[in-house]
């Protein structure tokens, strides 16, 4: 009963928050900022976290709902909103295109081969004028109707995003109890064990990859709704792809809160020395990031959530003693 | 064959024979501990400023840097394997990846804090004039570092197939276990192997810093070439990485020639992709 008081206090909290920091705009937008970071960690949890296929790449799906919100707006004048649905289609199409051949590829081979996607799609993106090439598309300048969804104030994007993220979260949650979440566990602890058991292998990591890719497609859309513009380093950019990694593993890949929880300690980070160091402090912002980043793999290597030995990881834990 | 497709191709060759010098490094860690160092590239950059910085204290051209930032860099692999790499080795596959990742950011910001973000250059005649073969002309920093590349890249060949130290590499690599009831210490061998690995990308960081601009990002461009060269290769084969590095380094200028600047990483990268998808051992890796 006591586990179920401190949860809904913390759902109070998160709902409350913008009246919480009212007097402080800046907060609010932070508050959005990290629920949008963990929109796209959690996307990217299902491949890399449940099934343990770790990409590199997600910037491709990432800019496909950048690109696609942007660019419906540009050329046939929709509210941004509009290219949602279409970024995650081609998202989830691209997704199903380049899974086939690279998720026969286990390990570090996944995770080149999807670098390389990302890195093949930025540059056509740079230099595909319908798409702004390198100069980049903006969102409309003043907004139109209510459906631009353009607001001065961070609070409606809040929540936006916060309702996704419980989507989201909701959905991983039924996919970590169906037969699904067990395949791809199964999948992650080992793939030659889990085929000998009858386990369609490659068709479940297909179906957790396009369904990653399209969650994904959709944080990138909320951003470009958010940012209103859109180029190719902030959509399709490497870093787009490590920090969804970053996020996640920090929390703790392959949890459901995990990325919550990464992107809760990052995004402030980020942002406050971001604030503090300011023009020139851009470079230590990084240093700091790279700093944490290795200190975590090195003392945290299974995040910040594996401290509170949730049960997930338990049994993970036990499952292996006993293959042991 | 008309005069500027040769010279594109001995360009290529001549560039090619530098990526598999920085790409031997990259794929002796892969083949030995199944790390990936995504911070290789931003060993090559580190070792560009080391070039730049003994250029500005003492105007010290190519003989003085590439054996400084071989030590720096070797000193700086070392490091980071007794730091990070041995104890990341044991956890998930994922913390691996964060791991050098973590630690590539921080080489590249610290360098981008440190220097700022403008292109730094050596001068342009530190090398003399270039060298003209009949229709052929090529620039005295290329030919170096071509000449430089191959000659390091076949010398790590042999240290590695014709020494003892090779052999109790490659006996760590196989089995670090069995290795070990032999009397081998399988963590001083997997820390001269970073040594080798980052002291190689030294020597080609200082080469490249001759002819390229040095900026703190530019790890990240070199480290996606050596990605590509040792797929292309094989993963854990110096001879492959050698290979494949002269075939993409003509590969590059060919389509950069043939079809425009712009497409030269398209090409690349689809190349990439197709070597996973149809051979993804590489070229002469074993399956």
């Amino acid at each position: 009963m006591r586990r179920y008081l401190f949860g809904q206090i913390i759902v109070l909290l998160v709902v409350i928050y913008p009246l919480l920091t009212m007097r402080v705009p800046v907060y609010q937008r932070l508050g959005a900022l990290v629920l949008l970071a963990a929109i796209g960690a959690s996307a990217w949890n299902l491949i890399g976290g449940y099934a343990g296929q770790v990409s590199v790449g997600h910037a491709v799906f990432f800019g496909a709902g950048a690109y696609a919100a942007t660019a419906v707006y540009a050329h046939f004048g929709l509210p941004p909103i509009a290219g949602a649905p279409l970024g995650a289609l081609i998202a989830i199409l691209v997704a199903a295109l380049i899974g086939v051949p690279t998720l026969r590829l286990s390990g570090h081979y996944f995770s080149m081969a999807t670098i390389a996607m990302a890195e093949l799609m930025r540059v056509l993106v740079s230099n595909w004028q319908w798409l702004g090439g390198a100069q980049g598309i903006s969102g409309p300048a003043v907004p139109r109707t209510v459906l631009d969804l353009s607001f001065a104030s961070a609070v409606p994007y809040y929540y936006l995003f916060l309702a996704v993220l419980a989507a989201i979260l909701l959905l991983t949650w039924r996919i970590e109890a169906s037969r699904m979440g067990f395949y791809l566990r199964a999948i992650k602890d080992s793939e030659r064990a889990a085929r000998a058991l009858g386990v369609a292998a490659g068709r479940y990591k297909l179906y957790a990859y396009m369904l990653s890719a399209g969650l994904t497609a959709l944080a990138g859309s909320l951003y470009a709704v958010m940012f209103g513009f859109v180029d190719p380093e902030s959509a399709c950019g490497i870093l787009i792809s490590v920090k969804m990694l970053i996020i996640a593993a920090l929390g703790g890949s392959g949890l459901l809160f995990g990325p919550l929880v990464g992107a809760l300690i990052l995004v402030p980070l980020e942002e406050i020395s971001n604030s503090l160091l300011g023009g020139r402090g851009a470079g230590l912002t990084f240093v700091a990031y790279g700093a944490i980043i290795v200190i975590i793999a090195r003392f945290l290597p299974n995040g910040i959530l594996a401290l509170l030995a949730f049960r997930p990881a338990k049994s993970a834990e036990t499952e292996r003693g006993h293959a042991a | 064959m008309s005069p500027i497709l040769l010279q594109v191709i001995v360009s290529g060759l001549l560039i090619g024979a530098v990526y598999a010098l920085f790409s031997s490094g990259l794929t002796l860690i892969w083949g030995m501990m199944n790390v990936i160092n995504f911070a290789h590239g931003d060993f090559v950059m580190l070792a560009m400023y080391t070039a730049f910085v003994v250029w500005t204290l003492f105007e010290g051209g190519p003989a003085a840097s590439i054996p400084i930032a071989a030590l720096v860099l070797a000193t700086i692999g070392v490091l980071s394997y007794f730091l990070l790499v041995r104890h990341v080795m044991k956890g998930p596959m994922l913390a691996q990846i964060l791991g050098t990742f973590g630690l590539a950011l921080l080489l590249r910001y610290s360098a981008f804090w440190y220097f700022g973000a403008n292109f730094k250059t050596l001068p342009d005649n530190l090398l003399g004039p270039p060298l003209v073969v009949g229709s052929v002309r090529i620039d005295a920093p290329r030919l170096l570092a071509g000449t430089v590349g191959l000659i390091v890249t076949l010398l790590l060949h042999l240290l590695l197939t014709h020494t003892a130290i090779g052999s109790r590499l490659l006996a760590v690599s196989e089995d670090a276990t069995a290795a070990q009831l032999m009397g081998i210490r399988p963590e001083r061998m997997q820390a001269i192997a970073w040594a080798l690995a980052a002291g190689s990308a030294g020597i080609a960081g200082a080469l490249i810093a001759t002819f390229f601009y040095t900026s703190p990002t530019v790890g990240e461009t070199l480290a996606i070439v050596a990605f590509v060269t040792v797929a292309l290769g094989g993963f854990g084969s110096v001879p492959g990485a050698l290979v494949a590095g002269l075939l993409i380094g003509t590969i590059e200028g060919l389509s950069a020639y043939l079809i425009g600047p712009v497409y030269k990483d398209v090409i690349v990268y689809t190349l990439f992709v197709l070597v996973l998808w149809f051979r993804p051992q590489g070229l002469m890796g074993k399956t």
